[in-house]
């Protein structure tokens, strides 16, 4: 008998579960249990197995950065060396107001841009200052780049693997942060 | 923004990661920080309903359930907001913003598998009479400590 195959349904229900967020009462992962017809131990054992295999990058307290003051949203797009890539990747990932750093694809004559970091700031000119930052310590001087700031959203979604999971009930549509 | 107190500051800034996973997280929460179960309760709640916070839960890493991509297009402006509209109709769409640039358009679309996800760009493509540019994620280099938030 594969367990994995047998666990694969109750797996993607947790996902989807842990995605919107818990219920904020004092055994959360009790009422999950309840919701999902299994025991607490069951629960606790399914989320630690998601998060030891990597699959979650944060667990916790998700901040909405917009409602917090930081309404300014710069993706910087870098055209890095594709032999410097991984160093400049590392160095510009590492700053504490960079919330992703991602390389993607090149699509020339189009769009030369290969590193896609993601800022936020509480206005336009802070988050210009922290690409001034970003530029002069990880010397970045000869590089081509540009700032595209968000304007406004179209379309925001809390559970964002839905499409891939079986139907569930949803109670509610919570916004992604 | 209002102002927060010290201990929404705490719960905004310190319990991005690393939830317990014990019968009872939110009671080993408030007892590193010193206050009642029903403080840290209370403070959660307000912050959800406010929308300070979106969730307490998982934030998942791209491409491990399901597989993800950011796309763009360069849509004339007069058009932008119809064509926002086009795409926001495809259930495989979960954020869709408009930024300042030629490509004004960006979106992020999520499939079971890469088959899927083509085959949703490409309808997405024909239905809205532009091009979409496909930059899927080839490398994470970010090191995520968690949002500090510098509290002025």
């Amino acid at each position: 008998m594969d367990m994995r195959v047998i666990d694969s349904g109750f797996e993607k229900s947790l996902i989807e579960v842990i995605s919107r967020g818990l219920p904020l009462v004092s055994r959360p992962y009790e009422a999950i249990a309840k919701q999902l017809g299994c025991s607490e131990a069951k629960v606790i054992e399914g989320i630690q197995r998601i998060i030891q295999r990597g699959d979650v990058k944060r667990f916790g307290v998700v901040v909405r950065h917009r409602e917090l003051g930081y309404r300014a949203n710069g993706m910087v797009v870098w055209d890095i060396p594709d032999d410097r890539i991984e160093e400049l990747g590392h160095c510009i990932g590492r700053y504490d107001f960079v919330t992703l750093c991602y390389q993607r694809p090149r699509h020339q004559p189009d769009w030369p841009y290969n590193l896609f970091s993601m800022i936020h700031g509480r206005d336009k000119s802070d988050v210009r200052k922290q690409v001034e930052l970003i530029i002069e310590q990880c010397e970045l001087q000869q590089i081509c780049y540009e700032i595209l700031f968000s304007g406004r959203c179209f379309k925001q979604r809390g559970a964002i693997y839905s499409q891939t999971i079986d139907a569930i009930p949803q109670p509610r549509v919570v916004a992604n942060g | 923004m209002r102002q927060y107190s010290r201990i929404e500051k705490r719960l905004l800034n310190d319990f991005q990661h690393g939830l317990p996973l014990s019968s009872t997280p939110f009671a080993d929460i408030a007892s590193e920080l010193g206050v009642y179960e029903t403080t840290v309760l209370e403070n959660l709640q307000r912050l959800q309903t406010e929308g300070a916070i979106s969730r307490v839960g998982a934030v998942f890493r791209p491409n491990r359930v399901g597989v993800s991509t950011l796309a763009a297009m360069a849509v004339p402006e007069d058009r932008l907001e119809s064509v926002a509209s086009i795409v926001n109709d495809f259930a495989e769409v979960n954020h869709n913003y408009e930024r300042d640039h030629r490509f004004n358009l960006w979106f992020v679309a999520v499939a079971a598998d890469e088959e899927s996800l083509q085959a949703t760009l490409k309808e997405i493509e024909d239905c809205a009479g532009f091009k979409v540019m496909d930059l899927p994620m080839e490398e994470d280099y970010f090191i995520d400590l968690g949002f500090k938030i510098p509290w002025t």
